[in-house]
């Protein structure tokens, strides 16, 4: 008989170990997958994990655009992560990003064809804000009504693409697009464009931003008072009421800062990676960064690695399309199989496996 | 400066690898924004890819990578395929054009395909069809079918091509039947098929007894056999699955001929960059058998028109024709121009409704 049996408090060591485990077990899974539809399995976890860093041909590009994808996750899961360690779940990130993304984007557009170096920053400012202002509507919602945050900020998520949709095709309508919806390309005006920092490296100002929120992060949770009781919001909510935290504060801070992250997020990438407003802009960015989050942790050094990995997979993933012709939906089951795993090993972190009999208890 | 010679460098060692390969090999890639099971518009293109492997056999290989979002990831898929060789690269959907504009700067030497776009270099070619034209067979057909008069559209995006399906579907429905009216509904999806079951259900509830679709998958039809007295018409493929009943027609994209062409005229080294758009005459857009469902009389006129269309001795937007505020746009036999039907953004007289802005 197999029990399992609550730990007083969860353990360090499997806290540590989970992931990594999480990890090995989506390789195993996962090669028999590619070996059932045929593929080589080994070739391909090599191709996942190993080539996009080192493969002779690829890594060269590859390497640099593993910070383009994980700039935005790192971003986004930062600022989420906060949230939930208080026990506050944003899930609507994907919408603050799209909104973030039209603000930012709108603001740039508006000085289109003046060239400043004024511009940039005012559309990074402007992304934060489009951002931040859609997350304080489930805040807002959840402290004067006491909403539920999870379904308004998820909902919100479709209103904000209906809202892509009409200014793809409406007011950020690129005159000179003939007829087609979607913006102006970013990338062609200077002023606005956010380029790479160094030629060649993928660093954008957003993978600059990411890292700033990552140092950022760890400060506020381990140094700052605010990180206090955001951590004790979360884990002891009435010792918190005790000690004086105002959870309306707290819920207005973390959702309006993991808004403005998203937000941020949406403006770096349609500034530089993606370029345009366009009718489908947003590609998963917000969904995808809640798992880097749990991936990590909700710790920010935890994040920053997760976030890679996630990138890892996905450009490995594109390259073992290519290379093997596995299947598109392969490797999203493969990516799925990291987030399934982790959370089933996670059982390990809060109990301890018993071996035994029932009866003496 | 410095990426472009990094990533002009990688090319350049790749291309001397790849050329003593190439010789008797032509690589040729596709990049797909739905999965090619869909049933519909990546399917059609990735079976004119096995349509290329069949017919050149060992002198061509051909790689893909399906359901790529367009935007940042596309050009990084379109990047990875040239450097792994790739001699010519078809990217099929519209939302890649700027990617693959980028993506041709870097490499001088591949040769780009891009469908339905309009931004052209010298190592870059557009393709389209003439959907339009097959719309138009579709809508006589809706138009003589219809008992209830009322005709639901699924449209995907409100780009030109969709727009002018739908001007061309109902023109040709109402002069088949002048009482005909249209429904449009916007399902922002070019594949979706939870979304497009509930747009065609939502039309039929409305009383609509033809369903025409602009998306990609079987939903639609699917939908319309279970509601039972309602017509469709495949998209993209034919969908035959369905026939002869709800699906009466379809309208089937072929792209091979267009693939094995220019693949050719790349291992004769006589490839050129060009505009093509193409209709039912040069075989890129068929029309699927047309099922005993439909009367033998309207069949026969829905073939008539065909062939008219084919050879060139009818246009569909043929005046006189209104827009839709009742401005005119098109006087007694004249006939539109390609850059109005390319860029069209607006609807004919007598339709209802407006077109998302």
């Amino acid at each position: 008989m197999i029990r399992l049996v609550k730990r007083p408090q969860p353990s360090r060591f499997w806290t540590a170990v989970t992931p990594i485990l999480a990890v090995l077990l989506t390789m195993v899974v996962g090669g028999i997958m590619f070996a059932l539809l045929g593929k080589p399995p080994l070739e391909a976890i090599r191709i996942i994990f190993w080539d996009p860093l080192f493969h002779p041909q690829f890594a060269a590009y590859s390497r640099p655009q593993l910070l383009v994808k994980a700039g935005p996750l790192i971003l986004i899961a930062i600022g989420l992560s906060i949230g939930f360690r208080a026990g506050i779940w944003n899930i609507g990130a994907e919408g603050q990003y799209i909104m973030g993304a039209i603000t930012g984007a709108g603001v740039g557009l508006a000085f289109y064809p003046m060239e400043s170096f004024i511009i940039f920053p005012l559309m990074v400012i402007a992304g934060a804000l489009g951002g931040w202002a859609w997350g304080m509507i489930p805040a807002l919602l959840k402290v004067k009504f006491g909403t539920n945050e999870i379904l308004v900020s998820l909902m919100l998520v479709y209103v904000a693409e209906a809202w892509l949709a009409s200014v793809s095709s409406g007011l950020l309508k690129n005159p000179e697009g003939r007829g087609f919806p979607g913006s102006r390309n970013l990338q062609q005006y200077d002023s606005a464009a956010n380029a790479e920092i160094i030629a060649g490296t993928g660093m954008h100002w957003g993978v600059v931003a990411a890292l700033i929120a990552v140092i950022f992060a760890y400060v506020l949770l381990t140094r700052h008072i605010r990180g206090f009781h955001i951590r004790l919001t979360g884990e002891a909510p009435r010792a918190a009421r005790f000690a004086g935290v105002k959870p309306a504060r707290v819920v207005l801070f973390c959702l309006g800062l993991s808004g403005a992250l998203a937000g941020m997020a949406g403006l770096f990438e349609v500034a530089g990676p993606a370029g345009q407003i366009t009718i489908d802009f947003n590609s998963g960015y917000g969904f995808t960064a809640i798992i880097v989050a749990f991936l990590g942790r909700l710790h920010p050094v935890g994040i920053l690695l997760a976030g890679l990995l996630m990138a890892l997979t996905y450009i490995g993933g594109e390259l073992a399309q290519l290379m093997l012709s596995l299947p598109g939906a392969s490797i999203q089951l493969f990516q799925g199989m990291l987030l399934f795993f982790l959370l089933a090993t996670d059982v390990f972190t809060n109990f301890r496996v018993q071996l035994g009999r029932k009866g003496a208890a | 400066m410095n990426r472009r010679t990094l990533i002009a460098g990688a090319a350049l060692a790749l291309g001397l690898a790849g050329t003593a390969m190439a010789q008797d090999k032509t690589k040729v890639g596709f990049i797909f924004v739905g999965p090619v099971g869909d049933g519909g518009w990546t399917y059609e293109h990735n079976q004119a890819r096995l349509a290329l492997e069949e017919h050149f056999g060992d002198k061509v290989e051909t790689v893909f990578q399906e359901s790529v979002p367009e935007g940042a990831d596309s050009e990084r898929a379109m990047t990875q395929m040239a450097l792994s060789g790739a001699d010519l690269i078809f990217t099929t959907s519209f939302g890649y054009m700027d990617p693959t504009i980028n993506v041709a700067k870097k490499f001088p030497d591949v040769k780009f395909e891009h469908a339905t776009g309009y931004k052209r270099a010298d190592n870059v070619s557009t393709y389209s069809a003439r959907f339009y034209e097959g719309r138009a067979i579709q809508g006589h057909i809706a138009g003589k079918m219809t008992e209830t008069n009322k005709i639901g559209y699924i449209a995907s995006f409100p780009i030109p091509e969709v727009i002018r399906g739908i001007n061309s579907a109902y023109i040709h429905a109402r002069k088949a039947n002048p009482d005909v009216e249209f429904s449009v509904v916007w399902a922002y999806t070019w594949f979706d098929p939870a979304k497009e079951a509930d747009a065609a259900n939502a039309l039929i509830e409305q009383g609509a007894d033809v369903i025409l679709q602009h998306t990609d998958s079987t939903a639609p039809q699917a939908a319309a056999e279970k509601a039972g007295n309602v017509i469709t018409f495949g998209q993209a493929s034919d969908m035959i699955e369905y026939a002869p009943r709800p699906r009466v027609s379809s309208i089937i994209d072929n792209w091979a001929p267009y693939y094995i062409a220019r693949v050719q005229a790349v291992m004769d080294g006589t490839w050129e960059s060009k505009d093509t758009w193409d209709g039912i005459g040069p075989g890129m857009v068929g029309i699927g058998e047309i099922t005993d469902a439909v009367p033998a009389e309207v069949k026969a006129e829905a073939l008539a028109l065909k062939d008219a269309i084919a050879n060139g001795e009818y246009h569909p937007f043929t005046g006189p024709i209104n827009k839709q505020d009742g401005t005119p746009w098109l006087a007694e036999g004249e006939i539109a121009d390609d850059g109005t039907l390319a860029g069209m953004d607006f609807y004919v007289e007598g339709l209802t409704g407006e077109i998302p802005n």
